[in-house]
């Protein structure tokens, strides 16, 4: 165990961070889930970047062609067409930002209200636990997507108010875990020694706690993005969505579920596309979860 | 470094109480002792006698509820402890009055270094320190850690269990407390460990000049370091006084039967003595 001088690399390694890093660099599905999620983010950060400078590219997403309308694939409309005429893919491009952002947004929301209500639950506990977690549980006796419905049926249909409401329904499992993990590391060995030393209240808090839960945390909000896409793209479908012209994933299933019998392509697609999305930040996150799972390994 | 020579803790009539839901446990009933400037003191007692509550109240870290420290007095240097507005008592906590607890591996906090975790403690408590990394590579050293400059960037998992312990130490010690509370630092730790981390406490504590609380239910253990030991028993102090005193004349039923405990080699007895309760309780 004694080593007199520690190699830089073997430093590195020691640190949490680096450890599950490793951990998940091991883990060939997560790598190439987490390769995904970049993919799309790539997409969504260039895409946004061509519909913000105007630059329709490869097609102008809402362009109409009525000569052209329900073309199958073909070369110059590689996923063909729907039936205004527009080009699927430039759309389905086009849509990708739109589900990330209402995706990342809307954790984040979920993630700030989930972790301050479960962090205060689980620090304080006695009383304050009980009003806050039964205003959780009442809030979880709804079932969120009708929950969420009506919301977006009464502020009307904005990719604003759809982030938010998503945010404001979602964050209650997150505050149960966060309250969890408050109240088994606030009776740690370590939070004692940090008070016994005469740490104020919210640094044990921030600096003692808090970085001990980060890992499930994070979990939670990786895992918490494809709901929040899934979601919107619920909303999309049902029409309660973003709306059109804007194209999204769900609202081009939307509008193709007419034709589903004619022109499979306007279907399959941005279901594709939803489920390939889903699908990687459900992997990149249950990798991230092995990952962390095991804190207490020594090496 | 004598005995009593001038009280710096004085606890009188300490009672607590833990409250439950559907009872009260009385923790504490009643102690009363004091701790001279230097002076050694051993608390002993078994699980669940009280003196790591009493120990704790002293510089009121009982979570208030379930705690209730129902009545008595604790004062430190004079000053009433149980008046103390949270600022003083931060600056009590750790800087006058500092723990080491018995689990070293779970009283380190995992996601910092041992650099980050000692330079907390002399940031909290002497801020008149510039150089914190001089400082913390000076008490790793002093608490024979080998190469420190080199350690201090370790994390705790990457420590022996003797080690983290001299770690914990350096950290109570770098605030320059004028009391150490060891609550059974070495109880989680293998007997040739315990006997460093011992050794390590008692020369310590000779260099700096400060007050030790030891707690422990090893009598083994006290009769080498402490000048004086007090007995707990169901909450209650039944007896206090000199080591070599007690030791040898142990009034209290439960005194003797816990040093009746301790092995003696070359005994010629088959079986290990344990307490029967219900004899003291009749004595």
């Amino acid at each position: 165990m004694i080593t007199t001088t520690p190699e830089p690399l073997a430093l590195a390694a020691a640190s949490p961070g680096r450890r599950v890093w490793r951990r998940f660099g091991a883990n060939r599905v997560g790598m190439t889930a987490a390769f995904m999620v970049l993919l799309l983010g790539l997409i969504a950060v260039v895409f946004f970047i061509l519909d913000f400078f105007g630059v329709p590219w490869p097609m102008d997403p809402n362009a109409t062609n009525l000569e052209r309308k329900l073309l199958p694939p073909n070369t110059t409309n590689l996923l063909g067409t729907d039936n205004l005429g527009r080009d699927v893919l430039s759309r389905l491009l086009n849509g990708a930002y739109i589900s990330l952002t209402v995706g990342f947004i809307a954790v984040f929301v979920s993630l700030s209200i989930g972790v301050t209500v479960g962090a205060v639950a689980g620090y304080f506990g006695g009383w304050v636990d009980n009003i806050v977690m039964r205003v959780v549980d009442a809030i979880m006796c709804f079932p969120s997507f009708f929950l969420i419905l009506t919301a977006v049926a009464l502020l009307g249909p904005s990719i604003f108010n759809i982030i938010v409401v998503i945010g404001l329904v979602s964050w209650t499992g997150t505050a149960r875990l966060v309250r969890a993990e408050f109240l088994t590391l606030r009776e740690s060995a370590y939070v004692q020694a940090a008070r016994a030393l005469g740490q104020r209240g919210p640094k044990v808090i921030f600096r003692h706690i808090l970085p001990n839960a980060a890992a499930p945390i994070l979990v939670t909000a990786v895992l918490g993005v494809p709901e929040a896409i899934l979601a919107e793209a619920g909303l999309s479908f049902l029409g309660f969505g973003v709306q059109p012209p804007q194209a999204t994933w769900g609202n081009i299933i939307a509008d193709g579920k007419t034709y589903i019998l004619d022109a499979w392509w306007l279907i399959l697609f941005p279901g594709l596309a939803i489920l390939l999305a889903a699908l990687s930040f459900y992997l990149t996150g249950d990798a991230l979860r092995q990952a962390v799972e095991t804190r207490s390994e020594r090496q | 470094m004598n005995e009593a020579a001038q009280p710096i803790l004085q606890v009188r009539d300490l009672c607590i109480d833990f409250v439950l839901e559907d009872r009260t446990i009385e923790a504490v009933r009643g102690a009363s002792f004091e701790l001279g400037a230097g002076e050694t003191l051993a608390i002993v007692g078994e699980s669940g006698s009280g003196k790591s509550v009493t120990a704790l109240a002293l510089t009121r870290l009982l979570p208030v509820p379930p705690a209730n420290l129902k009545s008595g007095e604790i004062t430190f240097r004079g000053e009433d402890v149980m008046r103390m507005k949270p600022k003083q008592l931060r600056q009590l906590r750790g800087g006058k009055i500092a723990y080491i607890f018995q689990e070293p591996s779970t009283s380190l906090n995992p996601v910092y270094t041992v650099r980050s975790q000692i330079g907390e403690a002399i940031r909290l408590h002497r801020p008149d320190v510039t150089d914190v990394d001089t400082e913390i590579v000076r008490w790793l050293d002093a608490v024979g850690i080998i190469d420190p400059a080199a350690r201090m960037h370790d994390y705790p998992h990457q420590l022996s269990g003797g080690m983290q312990q001299r770690v914990m130490i350096a950290m109570a010690l770098a605030c320059q407390p004028d009391v150490l509370v060891a609550d059974e630092p070495t109880t989680a730790l293998d007997v040739t460990i315990q006997a460093q981390i011992m050794e390590l406490l008692a020369s310590l504590k000779d260099r700096f000049g400060m007050a030790v609380i030891l707690i422990t239910h090893n009598f083994g253990i006290v009769s080498g370091f402490a000048s004086r030991v007090l007995v707990m028993y169901r909450g209650r102090i039944v007896e206090q006084g000199p080591v070599e005193e007690i030791l040898r004349h142990p009034a209290h039923p439960y005194t003797r039967a816990l040093i009746d405990c301790i092995p003696r080699l070359g005994s010629k007895e088959k079986r290990l003595k344990t307490i029967d309760h219900a004899a003291i309780a009749a004595a």
